[in-house]
């Protein structure tokens, strides 16, 4: 039952399945993912989605939004006045005592003495902290599910290594009860991906933390995708184990680029595609201008009377599609790599082809390259203090985030790849700032807040509506009983486009997944449930 | 000849990874919490001599030849316990020959293959960088665990000290892991009540029952049931409710001494627990229904079972974050666990649960200084150990992860981090 193959199933203290959220999720299927953009790109003739992608192909019969739109609608609020609280607003701004106000859904204003629209519904933050909700841009979540069992084991398909066709969101359980637990962590925003076992493991899906029955209803709005791949060990491990290809880290790129060139190939037959397609409805526009213009008479030459036949498509590619739209820039890699050798090849890799990594995620070693990656403009996803799992984690040190946030331009983020880290992402944080602090890498509360909330919205492509308490941003906030970065602090409350969606002090109204409801002994039963 | 020679070779080896011996040091005004009956002093002085604690008290004298740290009102805990973990066992899980945490007999699991005879602290190896990687968070000692293989008889472990010498267990603290409920059920035939017939097989075995060609058990493996029959832990990895009461009803027949390791939904059965004086290992986090054995997870069951008077101890159960053993303390306190029962819960109370409450655990008068001073508050995330002794030395606070890190700062600085 372990997420994948790992060499022993045993870890460390054991071949506890308990383990398996640590060790083997980084070690095995654990976290990759993309993010993607336009599901089935653009209609060849000219859609807005064609417009700006003209060079992906896409089936004539895909429809603006594409498949599986997002079913999530802003619920009504009253106007929501949070008032009185130490505000870090993710842009790097601490603002004591500060007020935020919220109107239909979106930030309105950030500030001091606000007033109160009429029935607002108003909040006393005195003495708590305010933050955008948090991001987490690496989540198993409903793919990876609790319980981890065979029936719900849906994070990697792992039967060959590009399945740039496969989405994740067809594969989320939108009853994880993980994702209710994250949102008590305050997460607002998370970015569910494929596993690691493959070199291209599929598109990722960017949720809301909301209850839903369905995905749909979870679906951020018109969010990017981005597309999940890996370096490294785990899809050589996977595939060098069934002695099939990759087994080694060339066998790895050999596969990436070989990937990218066939979807090369199949953009110049759509592209063709296309070119003939406009031909042909320039020929149908002449013979229907001719035909009931002036000059009928002369264009009426022969072989005109013909029907004209509309060219055929090339068939549909699920796998090609997508990365065509990568190399188009709708789709966003999101690149698990733990080892900094790995990400300056896969920046040649990005280059050669022409499209652009997001993020490394996992990235252990971006320290080591801080300085490249701010160059670069990418993000370094990362744990606070993961490391020494597999080889390509052995050199994982706890100050990396501070140090990958030090350069000009610097994108830090953190995140969790992890069922339990996604509850404590605020946590994380703080364990890499004391670390930071005592390597004289001084990170205040206010810049260090970026690195769950404005960084990871950035590698996502979100970051003009959440991230930052900033106005017209989606109203996503989280109230703290204390500083975030302490380990005594809890979400009291959590906002999703001003719609209170977790409040400390009503339990009983919190979401509660279908899963969990009517066990027995649940989380936080009474102790009257209590054996006798 | 050779055999003197060898000896006299290990002995110097044994004295030089003991390091130069400690110098005398004066905490003087430390926030010392003893966990001892001594309790918690609030400005209060520890005087550590020849590596041991000579005096606690209030303005102590410093003797000549005295360093004298001047804690400003610093905490001064115990040592931390680093929970069940494989720290000395394995350099990198994923790399076999680099994780000596499990026994892997791949066989059938009722042919003799049971080895509770295997020993896993023979395997540790106290210069493996988790050593000080581990100990620079304040850890000095964990409970090595045996990793579970194909069968539910993990073998046993220990508790060793991190203090980098090479005889690092600590004596009379061995235990028996077996591994239960539905983890256990696929090593013992697809059910969880085999594990019981298995083990009743097993222990008519150490009673000398004839087994014939069904046998469990060779004779070293009898002959160590047997012991653990009489006396020492036997550690119970069990998450359910129900399966929970099945082991305290299985070690109360067969004379065992057991201890909780999971306990997913030990609050269930909280009053059981305490009436049988049976403490539990837990790792305050786990808070989701990751297996159909803990539907019942909580992040109140720290809290939940303190109130039930359980003796409980703390644990990540990973070897990678045996460091972050603060961070499940702080977080229970969060959920409702008093504070001072938090730290207890990483200091006197594992001590006491596996038997080596005598040396580890407490700060008192007599002791190996085994001993962290702090930033802050030792539960707190901001907090770091500024001093760490662990069995009497005084340990620097570096690992090969502070020189990879002083490595890329400097060419961070210089703007070279490319």
């Amino acid at each position: 039952m372990t997420r994948v193959q790992a060499p022993r199933q045993s870890g460390t203290v054991a071949g506890w399945r308990g383990r398996s959220a640590a060790l083997l999720a980084g070690l095995t299927l654990g976290g990759l993912a993309l993010a993607g953009v336009t599901p089935t790109g653009s209609v060849p003739d000219g859609t807005a989605a064609a417009d700006s992608a003209a060079s992906v192909p896409g089936p004539e019969a895909s429809t603006s939004p594409g498949p599986f739109p997002s079913t999530y609608r802003v619920p009504a609020t009253p106007p929501l006045l949070i008032r009185g609280g130490t505000v870090l607003t993710g842009t790097g701004e601490r603002l004591d005592d500060a007020d935020v106000l919220i109107v239909e859904g979106r930030v309105r204003a950030v500030g001091t003495h606000l007033a109160a629209p009429p029935e607002a519904r108003v909040v006393d933050a005195h003495g708590r902290w305010v933050t955008p909700g948090i991001i987490d841009i690496h989540s198993h979540l409903g793919v990876y599910a609790s319980p981890a069992t065979r029936g719900t084991d849906d994070g990697n398909e792992a039967t060959s290594p590009v399945t740039a066709n496969v989405w994740a969101e067809h594969s989320v359980w939108p009853q994880d009860p993980g994702f209710e637990t994250a949102l008590e962590g305050g997460v607002t925003t998370l970015q569910i991906l494929p596993g690691s076992a493959n070199l291209i493991g599929g598109r990722s899906v960017v949720l809301k933390n909301v209850a839903s029955t369905t995905v749909q209803g979870m679906k951020f709005p018109d969010a990017p995708y981005g597309l999940k791949m890996a370096c490294g060990e785990n899809p050589k491990r996977v595939y060098g184990s069934r002695h099939q290809a990759p087994s080694t880290r060339m066998g790895d790129v050999a596969g990436y680029r070989q990937a990218f060139a066939d979807a090369q190939d199949y953009q110049r037959q759509w592209d063709k595609y296309r070119r003939e397609f406009a031909e042909y409805q320039a020929k149908l526009a002449r013979r229907a201008h001719g035909g009931s213009g002036a000059h009928a008479g002369t264009a009426a030459r022969a072989g005109e009377d013909k029907p004209l036949t509309p060219p055929t498509p090339p068939k549909r590619d699920l796998k090609l599609e997508t990365l065509a739209e990568v190399l188009a820039g709708q789709i966003r890699v999101q690149m698990h790599c733990y080892r900094a050798d790995e990400m300056a090849i896969m920046l040649d890799v990005a280059d050669e082809f022409g499209f652009k990594i997001a993020a490394f995620h996992h990235a252990v070693e971006a320290y080591k390259i801080a300085d490249r990656l701010a160059e670069r403009g990418v993000c370094a996803a990362m744990w606070a203090d993961w490391w020494g799992f597999k080889m390509e984690a052995f050199d994982g040190i706890q100050e990396n985030l501070p140090m990958v946030d030090r350069p000009a331009n610097g994108c830090a983020i953190v995140h969790s790849d992890s069922e339990d880290g996604i509850q404590r992402l605020n946590q994380e944080a703080a364990k890499a700032i004391a670390h930071g602090e005592r390597a004289g890498l001084s990170v205040p509360p206010e810049r260090a807040i970026r690195w769950l909330t404005l960084n990871p919205a950035k590698a996502l492509g979100l970051e003009d509506r959440v991230g930052s308490l900033e106005p017209g941003k989606g109203g996503d906030v989280v109230v703290w009983s204390a500083n975030p970065f302490s380990v005594y602090a809890l979400a009291d409350q959590v906002y999703i486009d001003g719609a209170l969606r977790f409040d400390r002090a009503h339990p009983a109204a919190r979401p509660r997944s279908d899963f969990l409801l009517g066990q027995p002994g649940t989380q936080s039963a009474p102790d009257s449930e209590k054996a006798p | 000849m050779t055999r003197p020679f060898t000896w006299c070779v290990l002995a110097a080896a044994l004295w030089v990874a003991a390091g130069a011996r400690a110098e005398d040091v004066l905490i003087r005004g430390a926030t010392v919490y003893t966990e001892s009956r001594q309790g918690t002093l609030g400005h209060g002085d520890v005087l550590l001599h020849d590596g041991s604690v000579a005096a606690i008290g209030v303005a102590l004298a410093a003797p000549a030849g005295t360093t004298v740290i001047e804690a400003h009102g610093r905490p001064l805990t115990p040592g931390l316990f680093g929970g069940m973990s494989g720290v000395g066992l394995e350099d990198v899980a994923a790399e076999p020959q680099a994780n000596d945490t499990t026994l892997d007999a791949q066989s059938p699991a009722w042919n003799e293959q049971w080895r509770p005879e295997l020993d896993i602290t023979l395997a540790y190896n106290p210069r493996s960088d988790f050593v000080p990687i581990t100990r620079l968070e304040g850890v000095t000692w964990t409970m090595l665990a045996p990793g579970v293989g194909d069968t539910i008889v993990g073998g046993q472990g220990a508790a060793v000290s991190l203090d980098g010498r090479f005889d690092a267990v600590l004596p009379d603290s061995h235990f028996l892991l077996l591994d239960m409920g539905g983890d256990g059920a696929r090593r013992a035939g697809g059910t969880r009540a085999a594990e019981f017939m298995l083990l009743d097989q097993a222990i008519a075995e150490a009673h000398g029952v004839a087994a014939g060609a069904g046998a469990l058990l060779h004779p070293a493996g009898r002959d160590v049931l047997a012991r653990y029959l009489k006396g020492g832990h036997v550690v119970f990895r069990v998450q359910r409710a129900a399966d929970i009461l099945a082991v305290l009803s299985f070690a109360r027949r067969n004379g065992m001494n057991p201890v909780i390791w999971g306990g997913a939904e030990a609050w269930v059965v909280g009053r059981e627990l305490a009436q049988a004086h049976v403490p539990v290992v837990l790792n305050p986090l786990e808070d989701l229904p990751k297996s159909f054995d803990r539907l019942g997870a909580t992040l109140d069951n720290a809290a939940r079972l303190a109130r039930s008077g359980v003796l409980i101890a703390f644990s990540s159960d990973n070897t990678e974050f045996a460091r972050t053993a603060r961070q499940l303390a702080g977080n229970a306190v969060a959920h409702g666990l008093p504070w001072e029962a938090a730290l207890a819960a990483l200091t006197a109370n594992p001590a006491d649960v596996f038997g080596v409450g005598a040396t580890r655990g407490r700060i008192e008068i007599g002791r190996r200084a085994d001993l962290v001073l702090w930033s802050g508050d030792p539960l707190e995330l901001a907090s770091l150990p500024d001093r760490v002794w662990a069995n009497g030395r005084d340990v620097p606070l570096r690992s090969r992860q502070t020189e990879l890190r002083d490595r890329y700062l400097k060419r961070l600085a210089a703007g070279e981090a490319r």
